[in-house]
């Protein structure tokens, strides 16, 4: 699709001459993961991780999917149903347990997928629509992953849902109608768990359908590089097929491993023990968190402690879905046009303080909200609205970029290991060199 | 459009920033008071049992010790209702036996009678879950100063610590310190509760429920019923009812963690091995290898060239 090299689909057996006439399937995978997508040679392991969140989607679906034979959507026979899938459905702790670590790992791999995009640059023009899809999945995965924690009925997941739903309310006039509206009554009872098991059920295959757009808008330009420098000429890419096929193929398998690790040594590791005691709408949690992947949003959420003008749960409210909406505005926010962050000193060094600034922003959020982690996250959330809205703008005004390598090529010369290294900056010694 | 963007990430950190310097204050001016839970609520003490770490499996005789714990001293106040008789031959009784125990139990299985539809009891099946010994909510909690004693299926996944916990709650028992009613008084134990440092606010409504040494009697061959080692056994018996896959996964995961770490061996080599090629390719000599790098450095040094 992409570059004029790529190579067109050659049917070898009659049979697929035969089908590619009449339904080109073939042709499409041939030139989407197959030996027709030309995808730059510097890639490093940053860019396994599209692929992985490929992968724990179909892992979601299928646990899922099976797990939806079993269950039970009643506020009385919910949580039971899913200790009926525990104990008595044959390897159901096994589906169980990978749908509930998966759900966690999807959230892993694809923090590491968005961080990788926001350092090497990967929203940048030609690829603004490719963010986008990505954000709007992010957005999607978050939906998906609240309501199916609310379906085991423990005390978290309802208490979760109590405070989640409860965000609306927050605005003035239509709020409270709005929030009722959603969860079908006063509080979440079985309207809302019916409803949210649907929807639950709906929304992963919209997300795979948004994730065909994402892949399709990304083969147009083709896969961002390291060095962020567009493919020139054929020299500077390999097909996906074998090449990252094989590099994918042993990444999975590693990455698996982790996942393999803790599905069947610490399964409830990432969970939380209240959500093992069934539903009760008259005993709220001493602390009510939300599972981990959502911990950065919750502590800018309760950092807003001040009615100034608007009262401080608006704030709250607000900047939480700000939090996630600046970011479809980072391909005009970022004006620089060197779009590696390997090229870019200040840029680098600003990216790692965010890095380490979310970071922060989830510990507090998992921590009780006591005043010194409120405190901590007020401070950490100022630097992310600031880190966007403000720095990000006038670094890419100001800064002073390192020279660009003339090409992917030229760039690779270097040997895998230093494949981004600026160029004028010399890799470090011992960097392979095989003599040709 | 940046400018507005700019605006808005402004706002949000001054109304942030307002919000940390009003809370520093407040914190400054007054203080959050100390309170006896922060003080005196101790962590869980260590346990460690058979099912344990990645290799863990049962001890089967410790937990049919405390099965028998739950059996004589537990359920007459606690339902255990995801478990059923029949799910006792795993910890090695046999089809006699169960049925033994489930006819013998203490309580019986609410039911209604063939011959007037009135509401009656029989005794359980093997299939029946453990009995609650309350017909309902109400009543237990009428039985308990409103206090409502939780099922036991799950409360080691159910509570922070697991089993630990189980283990230091029923060990923990003691007098109210002194030095806590001295320095909060207003924490003093209340009526009808007990002061236990390892439970979250310090009193709970359970009495002691292990309370002396021989309490229950063990058959021959096993160890000393101290309360210590009650508590331990109890603790491993609600490991198994609340995790009662714990063996399979921990067998199933040691064979597929194998299997996984074989295919991305191979994994790992076959992409090597189909890389190789590519990797040579880009590889044609240019000015950025190190080798010519070196070698115009020394070229440069023997002519004397700075840089």
């Amino acid at each position: 699709m992409s570059f004029s090299w790529a190579k067109p689909y050659e049917p070898k057996q009659p049979f697929m001459r035969w089908l590619d006439e009449r339904l080109p399937l073939p042709r499409l995978v041939y030139g989407a993961i197959g030996g027709g997508y030309p995808v730059p040679r510097n890639l490093n392991y940053w860019w396994n991780f599209g692929v992985l969140a490929g992968l724990f989607l179909t892992i979601q679906i299928v646990t899922g999917i099976v797990l939806a034979m079993w269950y039970f959507a009643s506020a009385d026979g919910a949580f039971n149903s899913v200790e009926h899938i525990m104990r008595d459905v044959n390897a159901g702790w096994a589906l169980r347990y990978i749908h509930m670590n998966g759900a966690s790992f999807f959230f892993i791999v694809t923090y590491i997928h968005i961080f990788r995009g926001l350092f090497y640059g990967s929203y940048k023009a030609p690829r603004e629509l490719v963010w986008m899809l990505g954000l709007v999945i992010y957005l999607l995965m978050m939906a998906t992953a609240f309501m199916g924690y609310v379906l085991p009925w423990g005390q978290m997941s309802y208490w979760g849902a109590q405070v989640i739903t409860g965000f609306f309310s927050a605005f003035p006039l239509v709020g409270e109608p709005v929030r009722v509206w959603l969860l079908g009554g006063y509080a979440p009872d079985q309207a809302a768990l019916t409803r949210f098991f649907s929807l639950h059920y709906l929304l992963p295959f919209v997300i795979a359908a948004v994730v065909v757009l994402h892949i399709w808008a990304l083969h147009i330009p083709g896969s961002s590089n390291p060095t962020g420098v567009d493919v020139k000429e054929e020299k500077d890419t390999l097909p996906f097929h074998p090449f990252y096929t094989a590099k994918d193929g042993w990444a999975a398998a590693a990455f698996l491993t982790v996942f393999a690790l803790f599905v069947y040594f610490a399964p409830n590791y990432l969970g939380h023990p209240d959500n093992y005691i069934p539903a009760n709408p008259l005993a709220t949690p001493a602390h009510i968190v939300p599972e981990w992947y959502f911990w950065p949003f919750y502590a800018i959420l309760r950092a807003f402690t001040v009615d100034f003008i608007l009262p401080a749960k608006l704030w709250g409210v607000l900047a939480m879905f700000s939090s996630i909406l600046i970011l479809f505005f980072l391909p005009w926010l970022d004006k620089s046009p060197v779009r590696s962050g390997s090229y870019r000193p200040v840029f680098k060094r600003f990216f790692l303080l965010l890095v380490l600034d979310v970071l922060i922003l989830g510990f507090c959020g998992g921590a009780p909200a006591t005043p010194l982690y409120v405190a901590i996250s007020q401070l950490a959330a100022a630097y992310y609205f600031a880190h966007f809205l403000i720095i990000l703008p006038l670094v890419s005004a100001f800064e002073r970029t390192l020279p660009l390598p003339d090409s992917i090529s030229s760039s690779a010369l270097h040997g895998e290991k230093k494949e981004a290294a600026p160029a004028g900056i010399t890799p470090r010694r011992g960097a392979t060199a095989i003599a040709e | 459009m940046r400018y507005i963007l700019g605006l808005v990430g402004a706002v949000f950190s001054v109304v942030l920033l307002i919000s940390f310097f009003s809370n520093v204050s407040t914190y400054l001016t007054s203080p959050p008071p100390a309170t006896a839970e922060e003080e005196f609520h101790l962590h869980p003490k260590h346990l460690s049992l058979a099912s344990d770490g990645p290799f863990g499996k049962f001890d089967k005789k410790q937990i049919q010790r405390g099965f028998q714990i739950y059996k004589e001293v537990c359920s007459a106040c606690h339902s255990m209702n995801l478990v059923a008789f029949h799910d006792l031959e795993a910890l090695g009784y046999n089809e006699a036996e169960v049925k033994a125990i489930a006819n013998q139990w203490q309580t019986e299985v609410p039911t209604v009678n063939p011959e007037t539809g009135e509401a009656s009891t029989r005794k359980a099946l093997p299939s029946d879950r453990f009995p609650s010994p309350y017909a309902n909510e109400t009543a237990a909690r009428a039985a308990n100063n409103n206090a409502l004693p939780p099922d036991l299926s799950l409360i080691t996944k159910a509570r922070e610590g697991g089993a630990a916990y189980v283990y230091s709650l029923l060990t923990g028992y003691r007098q109210q310190p002194a030095e806590l009613i001295q320095k909060f008084p207003a924490s003093k134990t209340p009526q009808g509760l007990h002061y236990n440092p390892y439970f979250a606010n310090l009193n709970l409504a359970m009495p002691q429920p292990l309370t002396s040494d021989g309490q229950v009697t063990y058959a021959p061959g096993n160890p000393k019923p101290t309360v210590d080692q009650m508590a331990k056994d109890v603790a491993a018996f609600l490991v198994w009812t609340a995790q009662p896959d714990l063996e399979n996964r921990h067998a199933a995961g040691l064979s597929i963690a194998i299997f996984l770490l074989f295919a991305t061996i191979l994994g790992y080599l076959a992409y090597r091995q189909i890389w190789y090629e590519a990797k040579r390719a880009v590889r044609i000599t240019g000015p950025l290898e190190p080798e010519n790098q070196a070698k115009s450095r020394r070229a440069k040094a023997k002519q004397g060239v700075a840089g």
